[in-house]
């Protein structure tokens, strides 16, 4: 077993975090197994409360079953949220690390768009994206996107200011090394541990917008996801609670366990600030 | 000298981004699928060639590209932002009508959020390690995870369906005569449920911060200092830690606050408040792209206001900042 691994099952909170996402994943994955066919089809009696035979979570006014709209939803859910995280760390990482390796202008313009993007609202520039382009799932990942790579063009510039200045870095520009080489060779693996620790809350945050956007209707209807059911069942709140009460425990338990488990990774790749942090 | 330099520096910044988001958001409305003559033509009954034309001419829509945006962004400097398609008013009024109620929700929620927070973070700092730390560290953890605006749904389905405590929907009830007091307590009873909700957010968030400063000032040299001249625990926990841990907090805070405009529009939504994060929403249904990009405009003009206040009290406070800059 690495080193890695060993102090992560030691993280009390990066455990817990781990399992129940884990648990996430399996639903995801076999949503179509244990409930075939189509989520929105009509499978039972409308309105039956959670706990009715056969009917875990109960029906909606349609009949449809709750349980079913569930375990597709975190199809969506996870998957909206890691496309979105690795199109937002890519773009971010490509613009901090470009950004703090050249410096001068070329750092100052990428700085003031990042700046830019982090002072406009960031979920009122997500509704507006995805109502002008349509709600797709191609639209939807975009917008969550474009809010969300600042932070990490930020932090990766500031690694790479401090880490172009180290030793090994010098040293594989005297020994002749490429610009491409020395960034993506030299420079990038030192700086992407903060870089992790902030991409798995950044699929948190992005579940979280995209529950958001699909609430207001602004999901692709293709598709069930945790955000609509709530929407929908917002309007027979006072007959049947469960229709959106459940949903949004399901959003709850899933940002929380990404973040539990953005607690463990830092708590293993970032010691000395955790420590720090918990005295 | 060099400070008025510093602040004339960050005014211009400030126009600059506004101006960004100005010509953002002309760009998204054009780049909006249909042609908006077409469109606007449809919305009034009719798809007939001369009428589309007349529809194009009226709103200029007939000319180059860079003179409408031209005439967009001469506009909105004036706070112009044309007609809603929808209500055939000035955007600007319909905003102004709704403004109101949205600083009103979002300023009870930022002074809820930032109160709670200093409590509950100070409270942990005070006893790390042992129970009342956890209880309120594992509660900012929860918070975190929560989409607020099914905590709205839930709020309302304990505080108005269940225990009928509390109004669900809306700013103020209709219908009824009442005295301005009155009135003022009955917007108050309506208030408490969605400033709740919006304001708990962030009051995980100041909670942390808290909690962080005061752990970071409590193990300075000048508290240890403090504590071997012998002075009252009392009074190091006021004068030394909290003085010097809690303004950092505070003047954070308010840097954020104007985010909160923007952040409104789910929580308007839920419980129907009245505001402009509803009328973004209803814009959103309508398609009513003007007033729709006219609300974003203003939700980030307030972000970039509240920097430039932050920058003005920061440059006031400490007037080495401008070498920083």
């Amino acid at each position: 077993m690495t080193d890695f691994a060993r102090r992560f099952l030691r993280s009390r909170s990066g455990m817990i975090g781990l399992i129940l996402l884990l648990t996430l994943v399996l639903m995801a994955i076999f949503a179509d197994l244990l409930f075939p066919g189509d989520p929105w089809r009509m499978a039972g009696r409308p309105n039956l409360p959670p706990f009715s035979k056969g009917f875990l979570f109960g029906t909606d006014q349609l009949g449809r079953d709750v349980a079913a709209g569930i375990m597709h939803g975190a199809r969506m859910s996870l998957m909206i949220g890691f496309a979105s995280s690795v199109v937002a760390i890519g773009v971010g990482v490509l613009v901090g690390a470009v950004a703090g390796y050249s410096s001068g202008i070329v750092d100052d313009l990428l700085m003031r768009l990042t700046e830019f993007f982090q002072t406009i609202p960031s979920f009122m520039l997500a509704i507006v994206l995805v109502a002008i382009f349509s709600p797709t799932l191609g639209s939807i990942v975009a917008a969550i996107a474009v809010v969300s790579w600042p932070p990490i063009a930020r932090l990766v510039r500031a690694e790479f200011l401090t880490l172009r200045q180290r030793d090994f870095v010098k040293a594989a520009q005297v020994g002749g090394h490429s610009q491409s080489n020395i960034i993506l060779h030299q420079i990038l693996p030192n700086a992407l541990s903060p870089v992790i620790v902030m991409a798995s809350l950044m699929v948190a945050s992005a579940i979280l917008i995209e529950s958001g956007l699909s609430f207001l209707g602004l999901g692709d209807r293709n598709y069930i996801t945790w955000g609509f059911m709530i929407g929908a069942g917002r309007t027979m709140i006072r007959h049947a609670w469960w229709l959106s009460a459940i949903p949004g425990l399901a959003i709850f338990v899933t940002v929380l366990a990404l973040n539990l488990f953005g607690q463990g990774l830092s708590d293993v790749l970032n010691p000395r600030l955790s420590r720090s942090n918990r005295t | 000298m060099a400070q008025l330099r510093y602040l004339f520096g960050r005014l211009v910044k400030a126009i600059m981004v506004l101006l960004a988001v100005t010509v953002l958001s002309f760009g998204l409305i054009r780049a909006a699928p249909g042609d908006p003559a077409t469109v606007l033509a449809g919305e009034q009954g009719s798809v007939d060639p001369e009428f589309i034309e007349q529809v194009r001419a009226r709103y200029g829509l007939d000319r180059p590209i860079q003179e409408q945006l031209f005439k967009y962004v001469a506009g909105v400097a004036r706070l112009d932002f044309g007609d809603s398609y929808q209500h055939n008013r000035p955007v600007i009024e319909l905003i102004g009508e709704r403004l109101p109620a949205t600083l009103i929700l979002t300023m009870t929620a930022f002074l809820l959020a930032l109160a709670g927070g200093l409590i509950m973070g100070v409270t942990a700092a005070k006893h790390v390690g042992k129970w009342p730390d956890g209880v309120i560290t594992i509660a900012a953890l929860l918070f975190f995870a929560l989409p607020l605006f099914w905590v709205g749904l839930m709020a309302i389905l304990l505080f108005s369906v269940q225990l009928g405590w509390l109004p669900a929907f809306g700013m103020n009830t209709i219908g009824v005569e009442m005295s301005p007091i009155g009135r003022t307590l009955d917007v108050a009873q309506h208030l408490v449920l969605p400033a709740a909700t919006l304001g708990l957010l962030y009051l995980a968030t100041y909670t942390r911060m808290t909690r962080a400063s005061v752990l970071e000032v409590m193990d300075l040299d000048f508290v240890r200092t403090a504590r071997a001249k012998g002075l009252e625990e009392k009074r190091i926990w006021r004068r030394h830690i909290l003085k010097n841990a809690l303004l950092p907090i505070i003047t954070l805070a308010s840097l954020q606050a104007g985010h909160l405009v923007g952040g409104a529009v789910l929580t308007e939504t839920v419980f129907a408040w009245p505001g402009i994060g509803r009328l973004a929403f209803d814009a959103l249904l309508q398609r009513d792209y003007n007033l729709l990009l006219a609300i974003f405009i203003i939700a980030s003009a307030f972000v970039v206001f509240f920097n430039l206040v932050a920058d003005l009290v920061y440059s006031l406070a400490d007037p080495r900042i401008e070498v920083a800059a």
